[in-house]
């Protein structure tokens, strides 16, 4: 390797000459930019991983007290559950078409789509917060206080409450911290800081952004859909 | 070779190119934060290695004199947190892997500097954790935190320890995912997949462990937290939870992270031993595929460490088996390299000492290993001696030999100055032989039938017991003189030229210490990799 | 860095609406379904619906049909190693009471 290497004249040596977004490690835009998108793919890998060991306690723990995870996920409102999963689509849709938006080079309806995402998230997480606060009304939180009326199992059902809690809160967590990127992004945008041929923290956003959304589109019928059958469902 | 693109120049350098501590807190180049995490990962090895001794001074007699019970088990657990989480998971990737992985691949720099910033300053906050728990009293656990002793029944602080832990394993996400990113997108042009050095195969590997094992373990430990500090069950029997389970999870990061420990140390050894044959590694794309391979199925092998924690059989025979079929890929890295010294010129310099020293190690380690994979002698030995010698030949024989092996090699590259070529090789002769008394004796005591984690035994154990102490010493001397030379050769070593040992990989084509930009012009590659055609041996005295 | 250049495919509109009313659609699907008496068909219902939705996502919202090979294999990679976590613990649960546990 070593003896033929030679050297292209200039190669690296147009480093943020011309394209104020280029950082100086990269040869151009296009590298940078698939550098990003490839560096969040790997993130939402480790992701993937981190919710896949609740997924697993979920499994293991509904194979064995079957009744009681029934009785337990009847507690929940598929209702409410179900016009939030939604909400939640909604803005998935509206991330999509802002991430649109922004290859276009519109900024105005790149900053609108962003803001329904937004305004989106944020009613998903106030009905989050309706639903935790039933919970809480009716002693459903896992601890010293925790009852589970007409429950067959009520031991075994709080395990399941721990598992809703953990699963719904490590969810709402991502959407927190999603909105409070959002927000940047959106003073960003209207700054004008996005143009058509760079848009990438939008981009991979928009990604994180969906990401959250499959999550809860598994942690729907896992929490809320557990043996409904001959009830009503509104 | 290295004529034209790199003379040997001190003037412009990483070192000097910023001065105060604020162009080093502050910097993003990557050889800057390696230097970071070298100072950092030093201290916790420091940490680390006086609880051994601490270990080591309590068992040289049978009676418990020099440390309670209670105390001895915060001991030994605080050696395994810290030797575990802050010193053998970054030591080589964090450390060697930050400043050669650009360099290798002929980058600027790896693909996100500033997030290579925030793992070391994430690390230095499990660091600063994790010294609390140490200044404040410890825990108790053992550092494997199993449930429920640890959620229910542990005096420690646990939640504390677990927080430090689990804010470790995102620094190692944090490296693992820059590397993955930075050898797909920022290859020099021309520099194709089987033109990359085995030490950057190696460095893949371990990263794709690394992003795909630590979020289960911080799951885990986030669950663990919360059981102990809200008492909700996840793991408690008591609220109809699963121990085992816990270990399941706690395994399936846990058992791949020995690999993310001797991968990186097995990526140092292709590099050395190809350097002082002065010979492409035999059997190239084996040792790069074998890396790849010892990731996955690293990962498919964790319920052998459950086999006594009524796990089912079937599942154990499946583990069992599957334990086997990881021996294949690491006996054929030390196959490749036997193959390669084979009428090679092989040059005794000391970090072929060390490499040499890691081969031999790592395969009593990795043949012991197999002893441990049947589930019938499993069951013999479980928690005995065997065990604690088995992986310390692996940790220590493999990952910290290899870690001393790459130290020493890239060392002139890293401070552009030599150490002493004498001092270094008695240092690497005294870690091989104390090593070895230190833990040859623990697989007699082992099979013997002596627990781990005791700090009283019967008194026919004691002549291995203190025959295993004095192996101690003797280690802790190997491990203080390479302290002490390498700190006095930071400013009174012979200035290193650019290639000191003959090399052919892109880091030894740019001067010592490199410049911030690594190469003055990005190289492009159009030949094959190691190729010793036009590279002279050179002389070293 | 080199050869990568990945085309930049801009999604239709109307894709964007279809997959969307598809999504919408399931969801209420899948919240019916759940009342109609499947015996042990319920969760695979359930699953099977949630797998496809997060398809569609993960297709055109993620933009992974029109992603490169790496993207692809990331993804596949992912669910993989997913599947090793949850099918290779399981096989220990299903498994435990098919013979007597040494020592229990």
């Amino acid at each position: 390797m070593a003896s033929h290497t030679s050297a292209i004249e200039g190669h690296g040596q147009h480093e943020g000459s011309h394209d104020p977004n280029l950082k100086h490690h990269f040869e151009n835009a296009e590298q940078q930019k698939e550098t990003a998108t490839l560096g969040m793919w790997a993130f939402l890998l480790t992701e993937l991983m981190f919710f896949g060991g609740l997924f697993l306690a979920y499994f293991v723990y509904r194979h064995w007290y079957p009744v009681a995870f029934i009785d337990a996920s009847n507690k929940t409102d598929v209702l409410v559950g179900a016009i939030n999963t939604t909400v939640l689509i909604c803005s998935s849709l509206t991330m999509a078409l802002g991430v649109h938006y922004a290859s276009k080079g519109n900024r105005k309806l790149l900053v609108m789509f962003l803001v329904l995402t937004l305004l989106l998230g944020g009613i998903f997480l106030g009905v989050k917060g309706y639903e935790y606060h039933d919970k809480w009304v009716h002693h459903e939180i896992p601890g010293e206080h925790f009852e589970c009326h007409g429950c067959r199992d009520a031991g075994h059902a709080s395990l399941f409450f721990s598992l809703y809690f953990g699963m719904t809160g490590l969810h709402a967590s991502h959407m927190i911290i999603g909105f409070g990127v959002l927000l940047v992004l959106i003073w960003q945008a209207w700054k004008g800081k996005f143009t058509a041929k760079w848009y990438t923290p939008i981009e991979i956003f928009g990604l994180y952004w969906h990401f959250v959304d499959i999550v809860w589109i598994f942690l729907f019928p896992l929490l809320y859909l557990i043996d409904r059958v001959g009830k009503p469902l509104l | 070779m290295i004529t034209a693109t790199a003379p040997v120049i001190e003037e412009k350098n990483y070192l000097n190119a910023e001065h105060g501590l604020k162009s080093w807190l502050l910097t993003q180049d990557h050889k800057r934060i390696a230097l970071l995490y070298l100072m950092a990962v030093s201290v916790f090895f420091i940490v680390g290695g006086f609880f051994a001794v601490l270990i080591r001074l309590e068992l040289a007699t049978p009676a418990g004199d020099l440390l309670d019970s209670n105390t001895y088990n915060k001991v030994f657990t605080m050696h395994g947190v810290v030797m575990i989480f802050f010193f053998l998971i970054p030591s080589i990737p964090a450390i060697l892997g930050n400043f050669l992985l650009p360099l290798m691949i002929g980058a600027k720099d790896l693909a996100f500097p500033r997030i290579n910033l925030l793992s070391w300053y994430v690390y230095m906050l499990a660091g600063i954790l994790g010294t609390t728990v140490l200044l404040t009293g410890g825990v108790d656990t053992g550092w494997t935190f199993y449930t429920p002793l640890s959620s229910t029944y542990s005096n420690g602080y646990v939640v504390l320890t677990a927080m430090a832990a689990f804010v470790a394993g995102f620094s190692s996400i944090l490296t693992g995912l820059n590397f993955i990113v930075t050898v797909h997108r920022m290859r020099a042009p021309g520099l194709t997949w089987f033109r990359l050095p085995l030490f950057v195969w190696a460095h893949y590997a371990t990263s794709v462990v690394m992003i795909l094992g630590t979020p289960v373990i911080a799951v885990t430990l986030f669950l663990l937290m919360l059981e102990r500090g809200l008492h909700i069950g996840f793991f408690d029997p008591a609220y109809g939870g699963d121990p085992v389970l816990f270990q399941h999870l706690f395994w399936f990061y846990s058992h791949p992270a020995v690999y993310i420990m001797i991968l990186p140390s097995m990526g140092v050894i292709s590099e050395v031993v190809s350097t002082f044959c002065t010979k492409k590694p035999f059997g190239y794309t084996f040792i790069a595929f074998s890396s790849v391979a010892i990731a996955v199925f690293g990962f498919l092998v964790w319920g052998h460490h459950l086999f006594v924690s009524s796990q089912s059989a079937y599942a154990g025979m499946v583990f069992s088996i599957l334990t086997y079929i990881v021996a294949i890929p690491s006996a054929i890295k030390v196959f490749n390299w036997s193959a390669t010294m084979y009428k090679g010129q092989v040059r005794l310099e000391t970090p072929m000492l060390y490499a040499l020293g890691f081969i031999g190690l790592f395969t009593i380690g990795g043949l012991t290993g197999l002893f441990l994979a049947a589930m019938g002698l499993n069951v013999h030995v479980t928690d005995t001696y065997f065990v604690v010698a088995h992986f310390h030949y692996v940790m220590v024989g493999g990952g910290v030999m290899g870690y001393l092996a790459g130290l020493h090699h890239w060392w002139p590259k890293m401070f552009g100055r030599m150490y002493s070529r004498t001092w270094s090789m008695v240092a690497a002769g005294l870690v091989f032989i104390g090593f070895n008394l230190t833990f040859f004796p623990q697989f007699l005591l082992g099979y013997m039938g002596m627990p781990r984690r005791y700090h009283v035994y019967p008194p026919e154990f004691q002549v291995l017991n203190v025959l295993s102490s004095a192996g101690a010493s003797i280690l802790a001397l190997g491990f203080l003189i390479p302290g002490i030379y390498l700190t006095w050769s930071l400013k009174y070593g012979a200035k290193a030229p650019a290639n000191p040992w003959g090399g052919v990989t892109l880091e030894w084509q740019t001067s010592s210490p490199p410049p911030t930009s690594n190469f003055d012009v990005t190289p492009v590659i159009t030949n094959e990799v190691y190729d010793y055609t036009n590279q002279e041996v050179p002389h070293i005295g | 860095m080199q050869a990568h250049t990945e085309e930049h495919h801009i999604v239709p509109k109307r894709v964007y609406a279809l997959v969307f009313v598809t999504l919408i659609i399931l969801t209420w699907v899948t919240a019916w379904v759940s009342t109609v008496d499947l015996g042990r068909m319920n969760i695979y219902v359930a699953l099977s619906i949630a797998v496809f939705k997060a398809t569609l996502v993960v297709l055109f919202f993620m933009h992974v049909k029109y992603g490169s090979r790496l993207t692809k294999l990331i993804v596949c990679s992912g669910i993989l190693w997913l599947m090793l976590l949850l099918f290779i613990t399981m096989s220990d649960i299903w498994t435990r009471g098919w013979i007597g546990v040494p020592g229990r």
